[in-house]
C-alpha cells in the first residue's frame, strides 16, 4: 500500500495544496471540455469564458458590487442577531439543566421548520423590505445554533469544572471562567458552519420579492436564458463562502491558539 | 481536635437502567491529625476515589459527615485543595495563569495574585515556564503546575488522588521526593490516595489500607521512618518490613476485587 493513503496520516502542506488547487482545475477543465467541447448547448450551460464575460458585464453595467453587498449585509445581518441570541442561550441551557429541560423540545422542534416555508408568512408580516429577508436568516440558523452551542457546553469536560470548585470558584465564575472559555474554540467552529448555511436560505428568500442581491441578480437572468450571469452569479456565492470560511478558521486560530490540534 | 473527622462515612451510587446499586463504602470512620501525611492504599475500585471526593465535598455522602476543623463539610471549597489523576489545567490559561485562578475568584489583586504564583511555580520548579500553556508541557509538568494551582490557595489540607498515576516511574518518583519536600517543609496535611505500596510508604506518616468492595478501612500503619526521607529510604530494611507487611494486605484485597468480578 502507498505511505501517502495510510489511515489517517497527515499529508505535508505543500501537497495539500497542489492537491486542493488540482481539484478546482479539473473542475474548470470539465466544465470547458463540455462547453467548448460543443457536449452541452450554451443555452443550458456557459463556457468559462462566457460566464467571465458576463460576469464583467454584470459590475460594469448592471451594479453587480451593489447586489453583493446587499446580500453580505443580509447575510451577515441575520447570522448576527441569529448568534447574538443563540449563544447565550445555549450556553444558559448547556450549564443549567432546567433550562435546557424547559427549551429543549421546543428548539428541537422549530429546528425542523424550513426556514423557507416561512418566507409567506414572513412577507406578510414584514412585507418585502430588508427585515423579511434577514428574518429568514435568523429563523434559518438560530434554532441549530442553540442545539449545537447546548452540546458543546453540556460536553465540557466535567473534571476541569470540578477543578474550579475546589479552587474556590462559585456558580457565575464555573460558567464565565471555565465553561466559556473551554467552549469558545468549539462555539466558534459552529459559528463558521451555521455561517455557510445561512448563505442559502439569503439566496432563497432573494429569490422571492427582493429587487437588489445576488439572488435577485440571478432570477433576472434566468428570464432572460442568460446562464452565463446565472453561474456567475452562483460562483461568487461559493466565492465569498470560502473567503468567510477561511477568515473564520484564520480567526478561530488567533483567538485560540491552545486549542491547536485537538 | 483532628483536623479532619470522617464520621460513619456510607455511600451507595444508585443504579442505572436496572442495574444494582453499587454500594462504594461502608460506614467508614476515620480521624486525621494536623500535619499528617496520610496515604490511603487499596486495590482499585475500593472506593478510595469516593472517600476522597467526599471529603472533597464532590460527592455527598449517603449518610454520616465529614468535619474539616469541626465544621461540616457542605461542598467543594478552596480550604481543600485537590490534585487529581486526568490532568486538569485549564488549557486556554497560562501556567502561571492557572495557578492564578483560585486567588483570581477569591478577589486577589493582580500583583499579589502574581507574587504567590510565581513562589510556588518556583517551589515546584517551573521557574521559566510560566507562560507555557498546558498542552506544551509533560505530564509531570502539568501535575507540578496542579500541585502549585492548590498550594498557591493556602488550603487548610491537600487532596490528592493518584495524581501521579499515569506518570511513567522515573517521572513519579521524582514527583514523590517533590511532594514530601513540599510537605517536609511545611507540614500542611496531605491525604493521598494510591494504590502504590511503595509510592504509600515513602511519603506517608500514616498508611490506611481499604479493602475491596464495598469499601472500608482495614487497617491503618503508622510510619515510623524518621524525616527528612530521601529515595535511599526504599532500600531499607524498615521500609522493606512495611513493604513486606502492605504487600499482604493488598493482595489479600485484590484476589477478593478480582473473584467478586467474575
Ligand atoms: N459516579 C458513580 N456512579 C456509580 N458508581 C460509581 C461512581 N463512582 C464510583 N463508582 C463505583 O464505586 C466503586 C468505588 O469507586 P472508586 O471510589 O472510584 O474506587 P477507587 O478510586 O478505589 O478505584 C467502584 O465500584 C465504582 O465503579
Ligand atoms: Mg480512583
Amino acid at each position: 500500500m502507498s505511505p501517502l493513503f495510510t489511515p489517517l496520516k497527515p499529508v505535508a502542506p505543500a501537497l495539500r495544496t497542489v492537491l486542493g488547487i488540482s481539484c478546482f482545475v479539473l473542475f474548470f477543465l470539465g466544465w470547458g471540455i463540455a462547453t467548448y467541447g460543443g457536449f452541452v448547448k450554451p443555452l443550458f450551460l456557459a463556457s468559462p469564458g462566457d460566464t467571465l464575460t458576463a460576469g464583467i458585464a454584470l459590475f460594469r453595467e448592471f451594479g453587480f458590487a451593489e447586489d453583493i453587498a446587499v446580500t453580505v449585509w443580509r447575510v451577515f445581518a441575520g447570522f448576527a442577531m441569529a448568534a447574538a441570541l443563540a449563544v447565550p442561550l445555549g450556553i444558559l441551557m448547556g450549564a443549567f439543566k432546567p433550562v435546557e429541560a424547559f427549551f429543549e423540545a421546543f428548539v428541537s422542534f422549530a429546528r425542523y421548520l424550513p426556514a423557507s416555508a416561512f418566507i409567506p408568512l414572513l412577507i406578510l408580516w414584514a412585507g418585502v423590505g430588508e427585515l423579511q429577508k434577514i428574518l429568514v436568516i435568523f429563523i434559518g440558523s438560530v434554532f441549530q445554533l442553540v442545539i449545537m452551542v447546548t452540546v458543546i457546553v453540556s460536553g465540557i469536560r466535567s473534571d476541569l469544572v470540578e477543578a474550579a470548585y475546589t479552587l474556590g470558584a462559585k456558580r457565575d465564575g464555573v460558567v464565565l471562567r471555565v465553561l466559556l472559555p473551554a467552549a469558545s474554540p468549539q462555539i466558534f467552529e459552529a459559528l463558521r458552519l451555521v455561517l455557510g448555511w445561512a448563505w442559502t436560505y439569503v439566496i432563497v428568500a432573494e429569490l422571492v420579492g427582493a429587487s437588489r442581491g445576488i439572488g435577485h441578480m440571478i432570477i433576472d437572468a434566468q428570464r432572460f436564458l442568460d446562464t452565463g450571469q446565472m453561474i456567475f452569479g452562483i460562483f461568487i456565492i461559493g466565492v465569498i463562502g470560502l473567503i468567510t470560511d477561511l477568515l473564520f478558521r484564520a480567526l478561530n486560530a488567533r483567538l485560540f491558539p491552545w486549542a491547536k490540534g485537538r | 481536635m483532628s483536623k479532619l473527622s470522617i464520621r460513619n462515612v456510607e455511600k451507595t451510587f444508585p443504579g442505572r437502567n436496572s442495574t444494582a446499586p453499587t454500594r462504594a463504602l461502608v460506614p467508614t470512620s476515620l480521624e486525621v491529625a494536623d500535619n499528617d501525611f496520610i496515604t490511603i492504599l487499596g486495590p482499585s475500585g475500593c472506593g478510595k476515589s469516593t472517600l476522597l471526593r467526599i471529603v472533597a465535598g464532590l460527592e455527598t455522602p449517603t449518610a454520616g459527615e465529614v468535619l474539616l476543623e469541626g465544621k461540616a463539610v457542605s461542598g467543594p471549597g478552596p480550604d481543600r485543595g485537590m490534585v487529581f489523576q486526568s490532568y486538569t489545567l485549564f488549557p486556554w490559561l497560562t501556567v502561571r495563569d492557572n495557578v492564578c485562578f483560585g486567588l483570581r475568584e477569591r478577589g486577589l489583586p493582580r500583583a499579589e495574585q502574581l507574587a504567590i504564583a510565581d513562589r510556588f511555580l518556583a517551589q515546584v520548579g517551573l521557574k521559566g515556564f510560566e507562560n507555557h500553556h498546558p498542552a506544551q508541557l509533560s505530564g509531570g509538568m502539568q501535575q507540578r503546575t496542579a500541585l502549585a494551582r492548590a498550594l498557591a490557595n493556602d488550603p487548610k489540607m491537600l487532596l490528592l488522588d493518584e495524581p501521579f498515576g499515569a506518570l511513567d516511574h522515573q517521572t513519579r518518583e521524582l514527583m514523590q521526593e517533590l511532594l514530601l519536600g513540599i510537605w517536609e517543609a511545611d507540614r500542611k496535611t496531605v491525604m493521598f490516595v494510591t494504590h502504590d505500596i511503595d509510592e504509600a510508604i515513602f511519603m506517608a506518616s500514616r498508611v490506611v489500607v481499604m479493602s475491596a468492595r464495598p469499601g472500608r478501612i482495614k487497617c491503618d500503619i503508622p510510619i515510623e521512618l524518621p524525616h527528612p526521607r530521601s529515595y535511599k529510604v526504599k532500600t531499607t530494611p524498615e521500609f522493606a518490613a512495611y513493604k513486606e507487611r502492605l504487600t499482604e494486605e493488598i493482595r489479600v484485597e485484590t484476589i477478593k476485587a478480582v473473584t467478586m468480578e467474575r
